[in-house]
């Protein structure tokens, strides 16, 4: 369904030209909004009747097949048709229409461009619908699909507001006046607030932990509920919605706030989260890039890998997906922020072979320019790092202050900003690697004579080191993300090579749990 | 007896701040309380990051009640949490006109000088801005105790004179902080051939032998996922 990028990649950054340039939706010659067609009326009928039955597979099927092959069939280039033409084929169900109406939406935001009203009708869709879940007035069952693209594209239209409204030259009076009178449509306080309320009311952190005990039941069951009357719509919401505001927090910069909201989530293991790709893409893609920024290059390389390894994997059984272009942006974008964290961090090691030899095919080239830390390096980083990273984005409302001026920039440009300073602080530290990696002792001055420095600035470089090359994890521990280590006795060098962490222990326990799982499919199977 | 007595409001202050931040982080409201708990911070020599990322979020949400002074206070204890990354990650948030400001010029090279090991350019740059350091109370030593850290991380044993640079201390004092280490932290005084050599305790960074073979060991809670099927 989402088949936008995750990050709103079609306003991009380098080229102003890849801004959208059809016309506003809506205003197509020949769009009845009121006609509704055959196909459309059936598919709503079909819809409604499967949710009210609590029918999740046909759910399913209708939403993440029908919908998408009627909007290529019917509506390229054109909404479907609006809520109050459909109402009556569903006995005017106010939770069916919030929902048609959120569809409608995103259908408008991947095929169209809104327009300001648009937007702030979008918005306003999102609370109505947001308040029935959250005073827990619904039983439906919907696939976690659904709830999750809910979620997903609540905060795509976020950032997506933000980098529209951040685009203040060329607004008319009419916007800005508009944006003026809802100043409340779409900010900040309003979205981390949903999110934040969807995480407290479904008590999805306190499910987490007594799955731990055994004492509930979420993975198991994929977040869905089959007891009874009950719903699973506000508790997957509640769970996505941690994700969600990691997602938030990267965009603004927050990255150890981010973290933390995705703590309950243990990403380690399989999890509801994986259940759906582009919630799996997600956080794990916003997890790295998160670590990345921390200088936790291990953590970030290890989640970057797996989820590279897997998609290289399974991404065969989504070329029909709606969302396969999407798998593939985000992919080769992780493989560019795989390429920096291996290149500040040069732990080739942790990289499965496969990984890795897409990422020499793709990135090789560059990686070894990269080593070099010259002009034409940070230019590589810089480049890397603008192609990757989230579409950041700046919270606060324009001033409406003449001149106006755009400043959808702001937020990008301090980021990447920051992490060249990074990567510049670094640029010694690859050449004493070269060096340590072909000693086993090396005397502080003759290491001082081979870099062209003098003793003391060859101590700082050292310091410098151990310093990038260890990490403070989030309990305050220190963590050695160093590939080659070394220590100083008064002023001789001892290099350390550190050797690769084979898990054996969790290999076995994921392949016992694989076991028990096949043997079970297995006692299920009944011959004639 | 009266220490304990004013330690009390600070306690409370603290614990209703995190309180706070549990229930509803994301509220405009919270402003003011989290200001006075920098001050609060700042003067009982406490630190809370997630506190103070919180506020200055708010200041990204609405940049027109944003307190410089208080930006500033924030990052000085972000300095003084090295080596965790919390200097970057206050960056990270404040706009960039604002870190054009002298005062943010002057505490982004001071962060420079620290992240690359230059101690002793950092403790010049420092005693040129005293006003904006000395504001802190516990600053010097904070940093000492960074110096320190990477020291240990690095050194097996340290001549004194580089010991002496990076803490900033010397003669007397050195004999005295180095006597404190001793008894407190087993440090070890030698003889080098070039002067004293201080024998810094070892751990898994300066001794890697030491380092603990996480391959040998699996957390329990990765072991409760086959319990339903062991049993």
């Amino acid at each position: 369904m989402a088949s936008y990028d995750y990050d709103d990649s079609r306003a991009n950054y380098d080229d102003p030209r890849h801004a959208p340039v059809s016309s506003p939706a809506g205003q197509d010659i020949g769009y009845d909004p009121n006609f509704v067609p055959d196909s459309v009326k059936s598919f709503v009928v079909h819809l409604y009747r499967h949710i009210r039955e609590k029918n999740v597979y046909e759910t399913h099927q209708m939403y993440e097949t029908s919908f998408q092959s009627l909007s290529d069939r019917l509506f390229k280039d054109t909404p479907w048709p609006s809520v109050d033409a459909v109402a009556h084929f569903v006995d005017n169900d106010h939770v069916f229409c919030l929902l048609y109406r959120e569809m409608w939406f995103r259908h408008l935001y991947a095929r169209l461009s809104p327009t300001l009203k648009q937007r702030i009708d979008s918005w306003d869709n999102y609370c109505s619908l947001f308040q029935v879940v959250l005073h827990g007035v619904v039983n439906m069952q919907l696939p976690n699909q659904w709830l999750w693209d809910m979620v997903d594209e609540f905060v795509y239209q976020f950032q997506s507001f933000c980098q529209y409204r951040a685009k203040m030259k060329n607004k008319t009076e009419q916007e800005i006046a508009l944006l003026r009178q809802f100043d409340q449509a779409w900010n900040v306080y309003g979205v981390l607030n949903y999110l934040q309320a969807f995480v407290e009311k479904s008590s999805i952190i306190h499910i987490l932990e007594e799955e731990k005990e055994g004492l509930e039941q979420f993975t198991a069951t994929d977040g869905y509920d089959y007891s009874g009357g009950s719903s699973n719509v506000l508790k997957v919401l509640g769970y996505f919605s941690m994700v969600g505001l990691l997602r938030v927090h990267c965009l603004l910069g927050d990255y150890h706030t981010g973290l933390k909201c995705l703590l309950p989530i243990d990403i380690s293991q399989q999890g509801v989260f994986t259940s759906v790709i582009g919630s799996h893409i997600t956080t794990i893609y916003h997890y790295g890039f998160a670590n990345l920024m921390l200088r936790r290059y291990v953590d970030a390389i290890h989640e970057f890998n797996r989820i590279l390894l897997y998609i290289y994997k399974t991404k065969q059984y989504h070329q029909k997906s709606p969302q396969y272009e999407q798998i593939l942006k985000k992919n080769e974008q992780m493989y560019a922020l795989l390429a920096i964290c291996v290149s500040l961090c040069p732990q080739v090691k942790l990289v499965d072979e496969t990984v890795n030899s897409q990422l020499r095919e793709k990135y090789g080239e560059k990686m070894i320019r990269m080593q070099r830390y010259d002009e034409e390096a940070f230019a590589i980083y810089d480049e890397l790092f603008s192609y990757a990273c989230p579409k950041f984005i700046t919270p606060s409302a324009p001033s409406f202050e003449e001149p106006l001026v755009n400043y959808n920039q702001d937020a990008y440009r301090l980021q990447l900003k920051l992490f060249l300073y990074e990567v510049k602080q670094q640029q010694l530290l690859s050449g004493v690697r070269t060096f340590l990696k072909v000693y086993s002792t090396i005397s502080l001055g003759q290491l001082a004579i081979y870099m062209e420095v003098d003793e003391s600035t060859l101590r700082t470089i050292l310091l410098t080191y151990k310093h990038k090359t260890h990490a403070v994890d989030s309990v305050g521990k220190i963590m050695s993300n160093a590939d080659v280590d070394f220590y100083i006795d008064d002023d001789i060098i001892h290099v350390v090579e550190s050797k690769p962490v084979n898990r054996y222990g969790d290999f076995f326990l994921r392949q016992i749990v694989k076991l028990e799982g096949m043997i079970n499919d297995l006692d299920r199977v009944k011959l004639d | 007896m009266g220490r304990e007595l004013q330690k009390q409001p600070q306690q409370e202050m603290a614990s209703a701040v995190e309180q706070l931040l549990a229930v509803n982080p994301y509220n405009p409201d919270i402003l003011p309380d989290l200001e006075n708990y920098v001050n609060e911070q700042v003067s009982s020599e406490t630190y809370s990051l997630d506190a103070n990322l919180c506020l200055l979020r708010l200041y990204q949400f609405e940049p027109e009640r944003m307190s410089t002074q208080i930006v500033a206070r924030i990052l000085v204890k972000a300095l003084m949490a090295m080596p965790a990354p919390d200097f970057s990650l206050c960056l990270f948030l404040i706009p960039e006109r604002v870190q054009m400001e002298d005062q943010f010029k002057t505490l982004i090279i001071l962060s420079h000088y620290l992240e690359t090991g230059k101690f002793r350019q950092f403790w010049d740059e420092a005693a040129k801005n005293r006003h904006i350091v000395e504001a802190v109370p516990g600053f010097e030593q904070a940093i000492q105790a960074y110096a320190v850290h990477v020291l240990s991380l690095t050194y097996q044993k340290v001549p004194r004179s580089v010991l002496a640079e990076a803490i900033n201390i010397e003669g007397l004092s050195l004999d005295k902080f180095l006597e404190h280490q001793v008894a407190n932290s087993g440090w070890i005084l030698e003889k080098g051939g070039k002067g004293q050599l201080i024998v810094i305790p070892p751990n898994e960074f300066n001794h890697p032998e030491l380092k603990k073979k996480s391959s040998d060991s699996i957390p329990l809670d990765h072991i409760t996922r086959i319990f339903p099927i062991l049993g």
